[in-house]
């Protein structure tokens, strides 16, 4: 069920939920938040992490001056490999860095990028942002849960997409805009969303619109531990609306002042 | 006179794979390291002092001054942190920057560190952006091969490693110093100042963090001279700046220009407010920054000017939202943002933005209660200044400005939903008028 039409949960802090009829806001763009996910299953035993990863982990703390700077892209590490942050992935970083698994845990649930339930091959976040949902990211995100039948924070049945709306990134110039496992998808609508969430499933080959073909989530977090696969040459050096200041200034002849002859300010009478 | 637009920092944009570093040095790119490495530390900071420029990450602080704050008879080491962690709501100039151009960032970054001489530098960039990392990780390796970065550079027997490193989601970690608890491996959480992190910053040595715009800037300083740098913009705030403009204008986009142009010319420039509509209200520099109106188009946009009339450049996010436009909604949104991120360590932040959400739910939904206008301000009161760090001042920012401009939307919340008053598809890109409307 989604967590949409459930009504307002009840606060971290426990305050009691708000008093409004939520069920009107439902369609509105209201959301839960990450303070109201599921804790971490303890439960879970198996692991993927093998003797290789541990080398792979010892290998980012020796990047750093302190190697406890390791531990975020070691819990990316972490989620390359299991697909999500596991109790196994938390004591292994533990044991690496001499902390103990609640220092870990600590870390791993104050980031939104840490997922606590498995996630799907393609991670499709929505921008839901004021200005994204504005401009259409509401409509797109709800007719993504619609046509997907999930909820936030949800995987479809046949594993391949988890829906997810995200806070801004960075991209409000191409408003409304999608992350596929963090990879731009730009100026989207409900048709081009629903078309790109149908391509993920088929299994087709889908490039960003201003970045590389999109990896799977899981080798995403492996470049994000800092093991670079060979995607980094793929798109354009930059789209769109990031190059109209450039195109009009190259059109006008407009640039910045030659060094060799700099204008005395105004302002200043002269140095 | 200096032309309306000045490319730098955005020049190789659209060139072929500008983000080569053969590329890259095609155009000059790291003849100002070499310059650099020629000089004295201390002059690299005294040049970019001189010229003025200040941190374009926000708060305007100039860069060289916060340079000079390093203590060099402090033993322990110094470091470098390139804070990349663009999350502002409306902020979005630094991301493009490091996927069309890595290099123009890490030859700042080069030379910054060598500055305050640091050995380790650190690129702390969300991990949300893929690709930018990508180009980024690549970028680094290209300057260690070619003998910018690492052991002895350039044969001056200054060393530098370059780490970059990705966060994993939080929007606190842009404040400087949840960042740097951040890259020490902990919950991102900002950290009581004084000591400031020039004195105790990452390991607790001496450390400077800047915004990507800021050290991507000292290139062009370094080759160009201060003199250059400073004869552009307005009397306090010097250089050109990347303005990033979106929302309901008729061609968004990202424009480098003199600090101290105006909304009304870059607006000129993109076309204008989509067509058949106006201008509501905007943002100077993100959601953090208290809105304007159309009664504001021609202020200058540099730092004092913004001040002036009660807001702040910021990141110089300019979010444009035209008549169609709910503020309560849009108010509510950003507000839901702050309690999302809000780090949840200091009461006022984290209990004040959830009661800020609870009544803003309300107004949306038409079911405000009377006194509703005056507990925001109360809340927000009680917020602003009294918070650990910016984020809590940053919440309030939208609301109180919003109720100064549009009260008459916020008493209009006590009996008819926004929805009601300002249809939201309307406010949708893909909008389908009527047909004869």
């Amino acid at each position: 069920m989604s967590n949409l039409i459930e009504p307002l949960p009840p606060s971290p802090n426990g305050h009691a939920g708000g008093d409004v009829a939520s069920e009107e806001l439902v369609g509105h763009g209201h959301f839960v938040t990450h303070f109201d996910e599921p804790s971490l299953d303890y439960g879970v035993t198996e692991t993927k992490i093998t003797e290789t990863t541990l080398e792979e982990m010892r290998s980012i703390a020796a990047r750093y001056p302190q190697a406890r700077s390791a531990l975020l892209p070691m819990l990316h590490l972490v989620q390359s490999v299991e697909g999500r942050v596991t109790p196994a992935g938390i004591e292994a970083c533990a044991e690496i860095l001499g902390l103990s698994a609640a220092d870990v845990s600590g870390v791993a649930t104050f980031y939104t990028m840490y997922k606590r339930r498995p996630v799907g091959e393609y991670h499709v976040g929505v921008c839901t942002t004021a200005l994204c949902a504005i401009m259409g990211g509401d409509e797109v995100y709800a007719r993504l849960q619609d046509h997907l039948g999930i909820g936030n924070d949800e995987t479809t049945a046949d594993g391949k997409i988890t829906l997810e709306h995200v806070e801004c990134n960075a991209a409000c110039d191409f408003a409304p805009v999608i992350m596929v496992n963090w990879e731009f998808f730009d100026n989207t609508t409900p048709e081009k969303a629903i078309e790109l969430v149908d391509q993920l499933r088929a299994g087709a080959e889908v490039q960003s619109t201003r970045g590389a073909r999109v990896c799977t989530w899981r080798e995403a977090e492996r470049v994000l531990a800092g093991f670079p696969d060979e995607r980094a040459d793929e798109g354009p050096t930059a789209a769109g609306p990031s190059l109209l200041g450039l195109r009009i200034a190259e059109e006008r002849g407009w640039r910045a002042p030659d060094p060799e002859h700099v204008a005395d300010r105004p302002d200043e009478g002269g140095r | 006179m200096t032309d309306l637009l000045t490319p730098v920092l955005t020049a190789n944009w659209a060139d072929e794979r500008a983000w080569k570093l053969s590329n890259y040095e095609r155009r000059g790119g790291y003849d100002a390291l070499r310059s650099a490495l020629q000089m004295d530390p201390a002059e690299v900071v005294t040049l970019v002092k001189d010229s003025g420029l200040r941190g374009r990450g926000g708060a305007g602080f100039p860069t060289g001054m916060k340079w000079s704050f390093i203590p060099q008879d402090n033993p322990k080491p110094k470091y470098l942190v390139v804070n990349a962690d663009e999350s502002e709501p409306g902020t979005c100039k630094d991301i493009p920057l490091m996927m069309a151009s890595p290099h123009t960032l890490i030859e700042g970054v080069i030379i910054s560190a060598y500055a305050i001489r640091a050995n380790h530098a650190f690129i702390y960039v969300r991990g949300e952006v893929l690709h930018v990392v990508r180009r980024l990780q690549q970028a680094v390796r290209e300057v260690y091969s070619a003998g910018y970065a690492g052991h002895n550079i350039l044969g001056t027997g200054y060393d530098l490693e370059i780490i970059v490193h990705a966060g994993a989601g939080a929007y606190i970690c842009g404040e400087e110093t949840a960042l740097l608890d951040s890259l020490e491996g902990r919950r991102g959480q900002p950290r009581l100042r004084p000591p400031f992190p020039a004195i105790a910053g990452l390991y607790a040595s001496p450390t400077v963090i800047n915004n990507v715009e800021s050290i991507a800037s000292v290139p062009s300083i370094i080759a160009n001279g201060a003199d250059w740098f400073s004869s552009m913009g307005t009397e306090k705030s010097r250089g050109m700046t990347i303005y990033s403009l979106s929302g309901h204008v008729a061609n968004p986009g990202q424009f480098e220009a003199p600090l101290g142009i105006t909304l009304r010319q870059l607006l000129d420039l993109a076309g204008g407010i989509r067509e058949g509509h106006q201008l509501k209200f905007w943002t100077p520099g993100g959601s953090s920054t208290p809105m304007l109106t159309d009664a504001h188009l021609d202020v200058p946009l540099d730092y004092e000017a913004i001040a002036s009339v009660k807001s702040m450049l910021g990141t110089k996010a300019l979010q444009c939202f035209d008549e169609t436009t709910s503020v309560v909604r849009t108010v509510l949104r950003w507000t839901e943002f702050y309690k999302h991120e809000s780090c949840g360590k200091c009461t006022p932040c984290r209990e004040g933005t959830w009661w800020l959400v609870q009544i803003l739910q309300r107004m949306e939904a038409g079911r405000g209660q009377q006194g509703d206008i005056e507990k925001l301000l109360d809340l927000c009161d009680n917020i602003l200044g009294r918070s650990f760090c910016a984020l809590g001042d940053g919440a309030t920012s939208p609301i109180t400005s919003a109720i100064q401009f549009f009260r008459d939307e916020f008493e209009a919340a006590m009996h008819t939903p926004a929805w009601e008053l300002f249809p939201y598809e309307r406010s949708t890109i893909f909008v389908r008028e009527p047909a004869g409307a």
